[in-house]
């Protein structure tokens, strides 16, 4: 596994000391590049103290590798200028548009899979990549409503993706979770048939139902515990392709650090046990 | 245009609530209402006192109106809002209160303080070691976060009445001229009141005067000033961040 880490939590603010003088080991620390994006100010000196200690993974947003449009220069020089700094061990994006024409949105927005989508978007990563002098791990959208127009199924999209750029992959169990729900295909077939071996992080998460259509729309909503039914999916996934560091990501709603720790005690268990499994 | 750059576009159109069969789908509203909620929580965080004033449902309309005009170009969205301020003038309903642009510029100059570049501040040894007649030859940099404005009324103290993160101000609205200033010296921003000398003071080191250009304007404003005092509690909040010598002048040659 990369480094020793095992599973990690998403650095609140309102967690920030208690992260800090957390003692679990494997544990690991991941942010949105975007909110660090300052000439200056107290969060950057935080994520200093915190990059001393303990490993940091950049998840970013704003990259918008699937827009039909080159990544924004700025951003992705102000990207350089943190990963330079920080050295996460880390650093991935989405297979999703936000910055589009000037303007930020802030949601991971789909598109139709097409040949030329996935030429646009291998240019981009390739882009990133370069500017960055790292590979990045592409991770798997939430999906709410069928798109016309795909020529690609996802997994051949980003397997294809991987092998025109040389990234890796971010799993989302919960994304593949709600994306089957809302799709109505299963999420046992698509984590079975996703390619492991491309798999440089897992991400787990909790969901909600909709406001108005209930169980037939879940939304990725990160603001709820895990799911018991994705934390089956993701020990079948790690059965399956063996340990991978594995993040436990809450935006919304945000419990005690302790109730978190739980969450991620929980992951690291799944991982460390398959580990043993896999070493005797 | 390619097929996947018109794609895009009507989906944009569609979040800002164009007509389109992809926006006509049930579940479109969850990009539409992720995309909006994270506007307008942005802006409703970036302007504290505004929402405090106004309330929170007063705030969230007017940010949504402002958000439809000026969508974030920077995904840095604690930066985002850069002409609220602005946009609040020409805001009908902001009209019974002609306060809130003045109020928006106080929340915006925290949001530049607390974000502005991390540099140590002057200290009071740089003072003591300026020599007699270095007044004219030296000036004050200010620190990277200091933002500070005058108003006709009491707008700093009523800006510090309604943010959770200062002490001190007062619900209420005179017609008493007074400054503020505000900088992030270490970890927090930090707010001082300010009164005619030593906002003529700062405005002039802004404009690049020398010490002794600032003490004339400070001065100016009004004759019973005490500049020993007012350039150390300038300092002592961390206004500043050096002194720089100035060369001086070469003689001017006739051609
Ligand atoms: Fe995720």
């Amino acid at each position: 596994m990369n480094h020793d880490l095992t599973a990690g939590l998403g650095l609140k603010p309102i967690h920030y000391q208690e992260a800090l003088a957390a003692s679990a080991g494997g544990l690991w620390f991941e942010v949105h590049p975007e909110n660090y994006m300052a000439d200056g100010g107290p969060r950057l000196t935080w994520l200093e103290r915190m990059g001393a200690r303990r490993p940091l993974s950049f998840h970013g947003v704003a990259l918008s590798l699937a827009a039909d449009a080159d990544p924004d220069r700025g951003h992705l020089a102000r990207l350089k200028d943190l990963v330079d700094r920080f050295k996460p061990a880390l650093v991935s994006e989405h297979l999703a548009w936000s910055a589009w024409r000037g303007a930020y949105h802030p949601d991971l927005l789909p598109f139709p899979r097409t040949r030329q989508a996935l030429t646009r978007i291998a240019a981009n990563v390739h882009r990133a990549q370069d500017a960055l002098g790292r590979p990045i791990a592409v991770e798997n959208p939430s999906h709410y409503m069928p798109i016309d127009g795909h020529d690609w199924d996802e997994i051949d999209f980003l397997s294809e993706l991987v092998r025109r750029t040389g990234c890796s992959l971010l799993l989302d169990v919960n994304n593949v979770f709600v994306s089957a729900n809302n799709l109505r295909f299963s999420a046992e077939a698509y984590l079975d048939a996703f390619p492991g071996e491309h798999v440089a992080e897992i991400h787990l998460a909790g969901h909600a139902e909709d406001p108005d259509l209930g169980r037939a729309l879940l939304i990725d909503s990160h603001s709820a515990p895990v799911a018991d039914r994705v934390w089956a999916l993701y020990e079948r996934l790690v059965a399956r392709i063996g340990p991978r560091p594995t993040l436990i990501e809450r935006d919304d709603d945000i419990p005690a650090f302790a109730e978190l720790m739980a969450e991620r005690d929980r992951a690291h268990a799944v991982l460390t046990t398959c580990s043993r499994g896999v070493a005797a | 245009m390619s097929p996947l750059a018109a794609w895009q576009d009507a989906f944009a159109a569609g979040l800002r609530g164009a007509e389109h069969p992809l926006a006509a789908h049930p579940a479109f509203a969850v990009y539409r209402n992720t995309v909006w909620k994270g506007w307008i929580d942005a802006l409703e965080a970036n302007y504290p006192a505004i929402a405090a004033l106004t309330g929170s449902d007063w705030t969230r309309a007017a940010a949504a109106a402002f958000a439809e005009i000026h969508a974030p170009s920077c995904p840095m969205l604690s930066l985002y809002g850069e002409g609220f301020a602005d946009f609040l003038v020409e805001f009908p309903p902001a009209g019974l209160l002609p306060f809130l642009p003045d109020i928006a510029r106080l929340d915006r100059g925290w949001t530049e303080a607390h974000l502005a570049a991390d540099v140590p501040v002057l200290g009071f040894g740089s003072l003591a070691e300026l020599d007699a007649g270095a007044m004219e030859r030296t000036r004050c940099r200010l620190h990277p976060s200091a933002r500070f404005a005058w108003f006709e009324t009491t707008i700093p103290t009523l800006w510090l009445a309604n943010r959770t993160d200062f002490e001190g101000g007062e619900l209420l609205l005179d017609d008493r001229p007074e400054g503020l200033l505000l900088a992030r010296p270490a970890e927090s921003v930090e707010a001082l009141v300010l009164d005619a000398a030593a906002f003529a003071f700062l405005d002039a080191s802004r404009s690049g005067a020398t010490l002794l250009d600032c003490a004339i304007a400070a001065l100016a404003t009004d004759p019973r000033a005490e500049l020993g005092s007012l350039l150390g509690r300038l300092i002592g909040f961390g206004a500043f961040t050096d002194f720089i010598p100035i060369e001086p002048e070469p003689p001017h040659v006739p051609a």
